[in-house]
């Protein structure tokens, strides 16, 4: 396994280091490939398929975030049975799940023309309300696309601590704690390490979303400053949000060494005590 | 260790070491993100062995759990180093080309048979042999430790008889193996780094060195005294004796975090002036003729922390400091402006421009570069220099550079405060994952996990006490008393309890604690209190 290998992506040959993905391949050629379950920290759970591409030689889409780029591969990102399939997934999602705080999603859409309404209207059956039953942050399971990104993060990925699974088959499938109990009953340490890989709003701190539902929440209007957690020795990495002064909301950089983006729950919620007692907080 | 006060290795070594040694430490809860990077270790294969007195949540992670005894640490340390020696395991090359003393160690811990150390730890000698046999044969091994060795009357001799172990077997110095210290506070290490020591001037350098102290004293144009200060346990004292007569505390919370609170508040009381500079008004603040409102440091102002991989780190300013609350930088230059010194209004970038200049460990840590690379490891001597993922590397070059180790023996010395008939219960204390020391900030914050102050019983000794989860107990040291709910924790072993020490306002747990330290390093015993406990009506 040594040596660096070419491939061809869309009629350009890439070189690549061994054990990169087609994915890399894909990006270190300059060709964008939207993802959804992917991330760089955490394993490919493959749940998605939103990355497919076509490989010469293989029979079905071949998923890219995975997958091993093979010495001579040749791959095709931008056929018409690549962007059908793209296109179907995206629209699939959106006629089951809201997506309406999951901006690069709807930015894919737009995209691949992804257009929900060719399967019919919203029935008005029921949809899952927010679960609040912790003062840190909140589940939305109408936003989840079991992506399994938080199921990773809090398992073998980073966390270890396994809170939260998959639980049932098909449509009735949803991210459950154990025995399906609120959050406080469960083994969940509010790390909220979970919440910072979410992909759609389906997790979603809590100042976040109450600021949502109040209509003041405006990111456009934040700043992010990075600065060293107050509490251990351990010197985790946090990227402060801050609106009109106040901070909003802690996360921390997934491209710094020390924390890939993870936290503990002093790290991430543990930030009240700044301007506590003033300006009516 | 070695000179300068600092772990030996970084976060990712541990992840590609063979063997993880995690010692009087519950990283799991009081470190978190470090044991992220311990759990990747373990994902990637390395063995772990934990010695704690608590089957802690992270010693569950662990292959091997050491359930010793409180305070038995060297004697369980002894043996194992007689044991890596009996059983020809030492690396005698290494010994020879990097260390010294290695005979008077050799002498001084033949006494500490498996059998031996069996007895005065309370672990079973075939344990002692696995975790003897297990690091010398590691290929690569990281011993880790927290407050569990340092919280000790003997903190110092605690980490003495580690580092030995880490010189009979060569494990420091090399990717993989070392000595890891994970630092409590955020910035305990930059403290250190900055000479907030008696007896360092910042960068470590010694204050009874002549040549340091004359660079210094160039520098800010004063005499700097060549004999150490007192470290905070000997100002207490000093307090006591009427030598020490004004305190000046700046984000620290003694009235509570002190060892033996009662003496400590006595103490803080019959000063002549208290002045405390603090983000809250706290139970310090209460006793202060001044207190002088300060920003969150990590928040509301600008200037670095290293953290306990050496590796220092930029913290901005995100918000400005609220209402009257100033800098820590703007009070202090107002205060010397006021004592007759005018210092001008240098930001924190020049006051760090300052320090590199006459700490070499730091020299090349400009902010630009701090900025570009995520923070710098120290020593990072000039501009050019990376910085250092792991220390003592020169141990291994050929010839070797510089001072050779020396093995530094030590004895096993029992808590200061016995346990007796009447004091039948040790008591340890620690912390829980979502609080943090004094709760000054983290009472602040809203956690589904809080359980407050509790007194944490073994089920067999709150059967033996009749006392179930929920009821009120009284903890009785010679010291004081607190009332506190009983919590029933399967971790803890008969005639071991335990308590945390985030909730001072409801349970004052450090009433109970002996104020007995170590010599060398100034820490009191926070982890050995001799308690009973009886119902309270």
């Amino acid at each position: 396994m040594t040596g660096r290998r070419t491939v061809e992506v869309d009629g350009t040959a890439v070189a690549i280091e061994p054990g990169a993905t087609i994915l890399d391949a894909c990006r270190a050629g300059g060709v964008d490939v939207p993802t959804l379950c992917y991330l760089e920290t955490l394993t490919p759970a493959n749940a998605c398929r939103l990355c497919s591409v076509e490989v010469e030689g293989s029979r079905t889409l071949v998923p890219a975030c995975s997958r091993i780029a093979e010495d001579g591969m040749v791959i095709r990102t931008a056929t018409d049975r690549v962007r059908h399939a793209r296109r179907m997934i995206l629209e699939f999602l959106a006629v089951a799940v809201d997506l309406t705080t999951a901006p690069e999603l709807l930015e894919a859409m737009a995209v691949y023309g992804a257009d929900p309404s060719r399967y019919g209207t919203d029935d008005g059956s029921p949809r899952p309300d927010a679960v609040v039953d912790n003062d840190l942050y909140v589940r939305d399971l109408d936003k989840c696309v079991l992506c399994y990104r938080c199921v990773e993060a809090c398992g073998d990925d980073a966390q270890h601590t396994y809170a939260i699974t998959i639980a049932d088959r098909g449509a009735a499938a949803r991210v459950a704690t154990e025995f399906d109990v609120a959050l406080p009953d469960s083994a969940c340490v509010f790390c909220g390490n979970c919440v910072a890989v979410c992909p759609t709003g389906a997790l979603m701190v809590k100042t976040e979303f109450d600021m949502r539902v109040a209509g003041t929440w405006h990111e456009e209007a934040q700043t992010v400053t990075r600065t060293v957690c107050g509490y251990c020795g351990v010197g985790c990495n946090l990227d402060v949000h801050v609106q009109d002064g106040a901070i909003v909301k802690v996360t921390s950089p997934f491209d710094h060494d020390v924390t890939a983006g993870n936290l503990c729950i002093k790290g991430r919620f543990g930030w009240t005590h700044v301007r506590a007692g003033v300006d009516g907080a | 260790m070695f000179g300068a006060g600092g772990g030996t290795s970084s976060y990712e070594e541990i992840e590609h070491t063979d063997l993880i040694v995690l010692w009087g430490s519950n990283a799991r809860a009081a470190h978190p993100i470090f044991f992220h990077h311990l759990l990747k270790g373990i994902d990637n294969g390395a063995r772990m062995i934990a010695i704690d007195p608590r089957r802690t949540e992270s010693a569950a992670w662990a292959d091997l759990w050491l359930g010793l005894d409180v305070g038995t640490d060297i004697a369980l340390a002894n043996a194992v180093g007689r044991e890596i020696i009996a059983a020809g395991l030492t690396d005698d090359e290494f010994i020879a080309r990097a260390t010294t003393g290695f005979d008077a160690y050799a002498e001084s811990v033949e006494p500490y048979t498996l059998d031996h150390a069996a007895d005065l730890t309370g672990v079973p000698a075939e344990a002692i042999r696995e975790l003897a046999h297990a690091y010398a044969k590691a290929p690569t091994a990281q011993l880790c430790w927290t407050l569990g060795i340092t919280e000790h009357h003997n903190a110092s001799d605690n980490v003495f008889a580690l580092i030995d172990l880490a010189l009979l077997t060569g494990h420091v110095g090399r990717y993989g193996s070392g000595l890891v210290p994970i630092r409590g506070q955020n910035n305990v290490q930059g403290g250190g780094d900055m000479g907030a020591l008696p007896n360092k001037l910042p960068g470590f350098q010694d204050v009874a060195d002549d040549g340091a102290r004359r660079r210094f004293e160039d520098a800010w144009g004063c005499a700097v005294p060549a004999e150490p200060g007192w470290h905070l346990s000997q100002m207490f004292e000093a307090m006591e004796r009427g030598d020490l007569r004004a305190l000046y505390v700046i984000g620290e919370n003694p009235a509570q975090s002190e060892a033996d609170g009662t003496r400590a508040r006595r103490a803080l009381d019959g000063l002549d002036h208290l002045v405390v500079q603090d983000i809250f008004f706290t139970a310090t603040a209460e006793l202060a003729d001044v207190v002088l409102p300060a920003g969150a440091a990590w928040a509301e102002s600008e200037g670095t922390v290293t953290s306990s991989e050496r590796r220092v780190q930029r913290v901005r300013r995100v918000v400005p400091p609220p209402g009257n609350a100033r800098d820590d930088i703007d009070i202090l230059v107002d205060l010397a402006r006021r004592l007759g010194h005018d210092w001008g209004q240098p930001t924190a970038e020049e006051v760090w421009d300052e320090l590199r200049s006459l700490s070499p460990i730091h020299a090349g840590m400009s902010y630009r570069r701090l900025e570009e690379l995520g923070g710098i490891q120290w020593p990072c001597r000039d501009e050019e220099d990376p910085g250092s993922r792991f220390l003592h590397g020169r141990l291994w070059e050929d010839p070797p550079r510089g001072p050779k180790a020396p093995f530094t023996p030590v004895e096993h010395d029992p808590p200061k405060d016995e346990l007796t008939d009447d004091y039948p219960i040790r008591l340890t204390t620690g912390r829980h994952l979502d609080s943090y020391n004094t709760g000054v900030q983290s009472g602040r914050y809203r956690s589904p996990r809080r359980t407050g102050g509790t007194i944490d019983l073994s089920p067999e000794d709150a059967a033996s006490m009749g006392l179930a989860a929920g009821e009120r107990a009284r903890v009785i040291s010679r010291r004081g008393s607190v009332v506190a709910p009983v919590r029933i924790d399967r971790s803890l072993r008969p005639g071991l309890a335990f308590m945390a020490f985030h909730y001072p306002e409801d349970v004052d747990t450090n009433r109970l604690t002996l104020d007995e330290w170590d010599p060398k390093s100034g820490t009191a015993e926070f982890k050995a209190t001799a308690v009973r406990i009886e119902r309270e009506p």
